[in-house]
């Protein structure tokens, strides 16, 4: 039964990510979008908080969102993927559920 | 008498509005002849980091106005190095936003002008209006 969780606000701004992080399960996947895609730049405050999470959750970021704010896709953390829309598609077919955190 | 007008920008682009919306009022303010400086502050600093491509998001890019606005006079962006340095980016990631100076032949020079937190609190003091966005 997993779970895609999709956060759509800054880290920086709100908790929206440190709640999601905290409540996503192990196999869940957890996708930044929108202005949460800032929480995925090597370097950034979360990019810890964010690797614990990795250890049994997969963590993606979309693409078009990064590159609107300036961020090519090469200024990603390691381990987080970056997906586009159609990426975006698959997760939300290939997980059972899916849950915004906004 | 013109005042001290500071627009404080807090927030990334395109996510919200507030981006956006005070560019709007800086031009409304540059048309009056206004003391105008911008602050860019937290997420804020993504306002003005170079290479916004929005084609992917299928919104309006508006990041190429902050090169306009040294036209208006506009022409003192103070970034905050906290908050560049809390987000993994670095004074490389703005985009290289300059004035021609009238009182310098016309020389062009940066807007962009690096600050600490201290510096910053400094600068906000000193402002006769502030608006937040």
């Amino acid at each position: 039964m997993s779970m895609l969780h999709i956060v759509n606000k800054s880290p920086f701004e709100r908790n929206a990510l440190a709640s999601c992080l905290g409540h996503a399960l192990e196999g869940d996947s957890v996708l930044l979008i929108e202005d949460a895609v800032v929480g995925a730049i090597d370097g950034s405050n979360f990019i810890e908080q964010i690797k614990v999470a990795m250890a049994d959750k997969s963590v993606y970021v979309l693409g078009a969102d990064l590159a609107a704010r300036g961020m090519q896709e090469n200024r990603v953390a390691e381990g987080i993927q970056v997906v586009d829309y159609a990426g975006f598609v698959d997760l939300a077919a290939n997980n059972e559920k899916t849950q915004s955190w906004l | 008498m013109s005042k001290k007008f500071m627009y404080v920008n807090r927030k990334a682009p395109y996510g919200t509005v507030y981006a956006l919306e005070s560019l709007e009022v800086v031009l409304i303010a540059a048309a009056f002849e206004q003391d105008v400086s911008l602050a860019f502050i937290d997420d804020g600093v993504y306002q003005i980091a170079k290479g916004q491509d929005t084609k992917g998001i299928g919104m309006k890019g508006f990041s190429a106005t902050y090169n306009a606005l040294g036209d208006y006079d506009v022409n003192k962006f103070y970034v905050e190095r906290e908050s560049l340095e809390e987000r993994g980016l670095t004074e490389d990631d703005l985009m290289p936003i300059v004035y021609e100076d009238e009182d310098d032949d016309w020389a062009e020079k940066p807007s962009v002008k690096i600050v600490s937190r201290a510096e910053m609190a400094q600068v906000l003091s000193e402002q006769d209006v502030t608006l937040s966005f």
